[in-house]
């Protein structure tokens, strides 16, 4: 009780002194404009190319994978996965090291971790890629729950990978530090990665960015969920006809901008004949969320033997129809699986548990004691990100304090490519010494 | 052609069985499948085990013998070469656009197709360069399945084909026809020269190259039927305009 009103308090105190300071500080370093005032536009267009940071094309990356688990048994319906793929991009010289953790369903060669890993060789770094836990390939052979979304379980699964990964590459790389960095999910679980090294001390991270973070796992899964639904009032099994207006509104531009694509330039160049209605950009990102929402959760049912929508003993192969699946799990929301089956996972093993309990502790205020007594943690932050509940940026801002730098607009993770924000990220990471 | 045919027989007796082995007297899930099936992605499958057998074969053909072929051959020629190789079989490709917009009725579409023709074939050095798009007249893709669709023919049952990639009854049929219309025209001469192996090839090769698609690349479980999904509304869309 005593904690709560503490925070409050500090939110409150927080909002008056850093929250418009800050605002402030992140617009007086460098002059930032970023096109899209529309949030939903920012994150689903993201910084059109003419703004873009400039970052060489081509980076010396090889892919390299880890097996933490090499006696665990992968079921034939992912035949295609037995290892879990990494990348490295390595500078000729002494550099420091930068793990990037991607965010939720993306992979270490996602769009974003792509340019992310451009811009940091070009600012100087060995950068080393790390899927999501919420990936398929992750939970299938790099979870030890293999029941995502619990954050300190996830933390401990990529720490494990993380040193697979080191351990692969350390004799052919110099590395004079590390850091570490993630976007979105990736943020928040890079925020626990960090306090599970406070105690090993294997890397010693000298710097730690979260960029775009939930504050709340919970509320921001709620918000993605909702988004779905926005523009289509049938529910989720209209959802066959909403993807052929997306289709057919991209498609009114095609003679002159060539065959549709679901490609945020794409989306720009279109959106700038047929400015979309935010309904219809609002059901896009949850559309994307759900189709990742629905791959995680088909692999976390399918790896702890069924239950959830799989019958249990169910055996799947390489020919299974998954269709039925495909359908069931697409209504079925973040939140459905956090209710139904992650939580009654958890509670067997804490016997204790109240979901409630779990939902605060899956959050950066479970573990504000630790970010605020640790400096070289830093916070980027936009402050229209549509995964922020009113309030989350107060209370980021109360855990964080100078250390969060918050940009006005760029939705969620949208202008992670901008010219500005890429120099914050590169030269925090660079600064040698804690302030 | 047949042989291709028998191929596609072969695999398609040879599918598996698609429905899950669901165990007897399991326990219900929390979340079954409803009784009344997919609610989501309603487009008829019959062959899904087969087709999914040719999915994965085509992983493997794509891994072993496309993919490698691709590097060697971008490996070897300068990118103005392969930008030429492109042009040329796209003034090739406009013969059949052409055709199939004739077919349909599509005056406009056929006129363009034909400018094209006319202009890459000569100005453009038997389409070695591609002038007609920077005169911004744009390629306007048409092919027998869209033909068939124009009049009416739905798309019948999903099929993916070996080398190929996704289809259906309706646009693999249109696939068989429109290389038929190819040989009866036989712009090359294929009828007096040798050359129709090394052309195959070469096309095969170049449409590889330029089809970003990799099988199994999303990460997702469910690419199968998001594929399924995003070609056949594709189609349904290309039919429409």
């Amino acid at each position: 009780m005593r904690y709560r009103s503490l925070s409050t308090g500090l939110a409150i105190v927080a909002l008056i002194i850093l929250g418009w300071g800050s605002f402030a500080s992140a617009a007086e370093d460098e002059p930032y404009f970023f096109p899209f005032v529309n949030p939903y536009a920012a994150t689903v267009m993201e910084t059109p190319q003419a703004f873009q940071a400039e970052a060489p094309a081509q980076v010396p990356v090889r892919e390299f994978s880890v097996q933490p688990f090499p006696q665990r048994v992968i079921p034939k319906v992912f035949w295609d996965q037995d290892h879990l793929t990494c990348s490295l991009v390595a500078q000729k010289k002494r550099a420091p090291l930068v793990f990037i953790i991607a965010g939720t369903g993306a992979r270490y060669n996602s769009p974003k971790m792509l340019n992310l890993q451009r811009n940091l060789y070009k600012a100087g770094f060995h950068v080393i890629s790390i899927s999501s836990p919420t990936t398929v390939d992750f939970i299938v052979t790099a979870s030890s729950s293999m029941m995502p979304g619990n954050l300190p379980a996830d933390a401990q699964d990529l720490y494990r990978v993380m040193q697979l990964a080191w351990s692969k590459v350390k004799g052919d790389i110099e590395v004079s530090r590390f850091a570490l960095t993630g976007y979105s999910l990736g943020a928040i679980q890079a925020a626990y990665v960090a306090q599970i090294d406070d105690r090993e001390m294997i890397f010693d991270f000298k710097k730690v960015l979260l960029i775009n973070p939930p504050a709340s796992l919970h509320r921001s899964v709620a918000r993605l969920d909702q988004m779905l639904l926005a523009d289509v009032p049938g529910g989720t099994n209209r959802i066959d006809q909403y993807v052929r207006n997306v289709m057919y509104k991209l498609a009114e531009t095609r003679d002159e901008l060539g065959t549709p694509q679901l490609s945020s330039e794409y989306l720009y160049r279109a959106s700038r004949r047929f400015p979309p209605r935010e309904d219809f950009l609002k059901t896009l990102v949850g559309l994307a969320f759900r189709l990742d929402s629905s791959s995680m959760m088909f692999a976390a049912d399918t790896m702890q033997g069924g239950g959830f929508v799989v019958t249990k003993g169910t055996r799947l192969t390489s020919t299974t129809s998954l269709s039925a699946y495909f359908s069931t799990y697409f209504d079925t929301g973040f939140v459905d699986y956090f209710h139904q089956f992650f939580f009654p996972y958890w509670q067997q093993r804490e016997p204790n548990l109240t979901e409630q309990q779990l939902i605060e502790r899956l959050s950066l205020k479970g573990i504000s004691n630790y970010l605020k007594n640790t400096p070289q943690i830093g916070l980027l932050h936009n402050e229209d990100d549509i995964i922020l509940e009113p309030g989350d940026l107060d209370e980021l801002l109360a855990i964080f304090g100078d250390r969060a730098h918050i940009y006005p607009t760029g939705g969620h993770c949208g202008n992670m490519n901008h010219p500005v924000v890429m120099r914050y990220i590169t030269g925090f990471l660079q600064q040698e010494e804690q302030q | 052609m047949k042989r291709f045919i028998l191929l596609l027989i072969v695999l398609l007796l040879a599918g598996c069985s698609t429905v899950p082995k669901v165990p007897v007297n399991a326990p219900s899930p929390l979340r079954p499948v409803p009784s009344d099936g997919v609610s989501l992605n309603k487009i008829s499958d019959p062959f899904e085990g087969a087709n999914r057998s040719v999915y994965r074969f085509n992983y493997y053909l794509d891994k072993y013998l496309l993919l490698p072929l691709v590097s060697g051959y971008r490996f070897i020629l300068p990118d103005f070469i392969e930008k030429s190789v492109s042009n040329a079989l796209d003034n090739i490709d406009d013969i059949g656009n052409l055709t199939n917009a004739l077919l349909q009725l599509k005056m406009n579409k056929a006129g363009t197709s034909a400018s094209r023709l006319a202009i890459n074939s000569s100005i453009g050095v038997l389409g070695l360069w591609d002038p007609a798009s920077h005169l911004k007249i744009r390629p306007q893709k048409e092919d027998f399945g869209q033909t068939l669709g124009h009049y009416g023919v739905g798309h019948g049952p999903f099929l993916v084909l070996p080398l190929f990639g996704p289809s259906n009854l309706r646009d693999a049929t249109g696939l068989a026809a429109d290389g038929l219309i190819f040989s009866a025209i036989d712009p090359l001469n294929f009828d007096h020269n040798e050359l129709d192996i090394p052309y195959y090839a070469l096309e095969t090769i170049d449409t590889r190259k330029r089809e970003p698609f990799r099988y199994y690349g999303s990460g997702s479980p469910f690419e199968y039927e998001l594929m399924r999904l995003i070609y056949t509304q594709q189609r349904d869309l290309k039919i429409s305009r």
